[in-house]
């Protein structure tokens, strides 16, 4: 079970880290990873006159041959990395892809934890000796307590 | 010692939570102080403008807003694919001519274009006047800028004075705020 978690986290990780296409991209698939910076939307979605030159650009790299990275690389140095639709994975940027991740690799080991607590105390219910009236017994310090109490009235 | 690493793990869990609210306070603050800056030009206030630093458009140095004091200076910003600062651009290039020897600087700011565009800009206009880039316009949230071309005025003492324009400006409101912008006094 936990080989089997571990591998889960190593696999997600793997897929978040994994490096993009450095083929021949189309400007469709790249209009959805920029941001077009007056609008705030990506490119596929905004006509604002600077998505038009930013689209142009764009065609124009591809024309030329450039990779993803390439025309990537060449639009976060004209316009900051607040282009990018995604943070790109490397660096401080890499916790944004990472932590949702492992806070849900965390989540489901606690989960998984506490319901491996649970259904063990379900399943040994006679660690304790039952009580008379068939309930779940007393916890031993307040059943010394009661016994206490009760003595003083008896005395 | 599971009861210690308990602890340690809410402190730093709470840590991380103080660290994230105080960005977002961060964030919002810096946001405010731009809205914040039109409103009190326009209620007549004189605020001092942000200490910016930018990058030259040809990349060849810095210019800082503090280096022009003692000046009256017409902040621009504009972007080549924006077309009202076509027509602005002109007007500006022959405001400096007239006004540099009283002190006035022109200081354009390219925001959000690609530098290779907006120097193609600068020499179709002719532009002599000081040029700052910002590629990916973060001065424009300092100054509550919401789109181009608009224009702001600072005095001699590094206030703002005059109007804060939205959209293009006209002849006459530019020479209006200039003269206010020039009557100012260090």
């Amino acid at each position: 079970m936990r080989r089997l978690s571990l591998l889960l986290v190593v696999a997600l990780l793997a897929a978040a880290c994994g490096g993009g296409d450095d083929e021949t991209p189309t400007l469709a698939e790249l209009e959805k990873k920029f941001i077009c910076p007056t609008c705030q939307t990506t490119l596929e979605l905004s006509n604002a006159p600077v998505a038009d030159r930013m689209r142009a650009f764009i065609r124009e790299r591809i024309a030329a041959g450039d990779s993803e990275s390439e025309i990537s690389a060449a639009l976060v140095a004209q316009f900051g990395e607040g282009v990018l639709a995604a943070p790109p994975k490397e660096g401080f940027n890499l916790l944004a892809w990472v932590l949702p991740l492992a806070g849900g690799a965390v989540a489901i080991g606690a989960l998984g934890v506490a319901l491996r607590r649970w259904s063990r105390t379900r399943a040994e219910p006679g660690t304790a000796a039952p009580s008379a009236n068939g309930r779940p017994p007393l916890d031993p310090e307040l059943e010394r307590r009661l016994d206490e109490e009760l003595a003083r009235f008896d005395g | 010692m599971a009861r210690r690493v308990k602890l340690i793990l809410q402190a730093a869990a709470v840590l991380v939570v103080a660290s994230l609210v105080a960005l977002l306070g961060w964030q919002v603050a810096r946001q405010e102080e731009g809205r914040g800056l039109a409103a009190a030009v326009e209620r007549g206030e004189r605020p001092l403008a942000p200490q910016l630093e930018f990058e030259t458009l040809e990349d060849d140095g810095t210019i800082r807003l503090s280096d022009y004091r003692g000046k009256a200076v017409v902040l621009n910003f504009w972007a080549s694919w924006c077309e009202p600062c076509k027509k602005e651009a002109p007007l500006l290039q022959e405001t400096w001519e007239r006004y540099r020897d009283d002190g006035l600087v022109v200081l354009g700011i390219d925001a959000q274009d690609f530098r290779t565009d907006a120097r193609e800009f600068v020499e179709r206009y002719g532009l002599t006047y000081p040029i700052a880039y910002d590629g990916n316009g973060a001065s424009l949230g300092r100054f509550g800028n919401t789109g181009f071309p608009e224009t702001w005025f600072m005095g001699r003492d590094g206030r703002l004075v005059g109007e804060h324009i939205i959209g293009e400006f006209d002849r006459q409101q530019l020479e209006e705020n200039v003269r206010a912008a020039l009557g100012t006094t260090r």
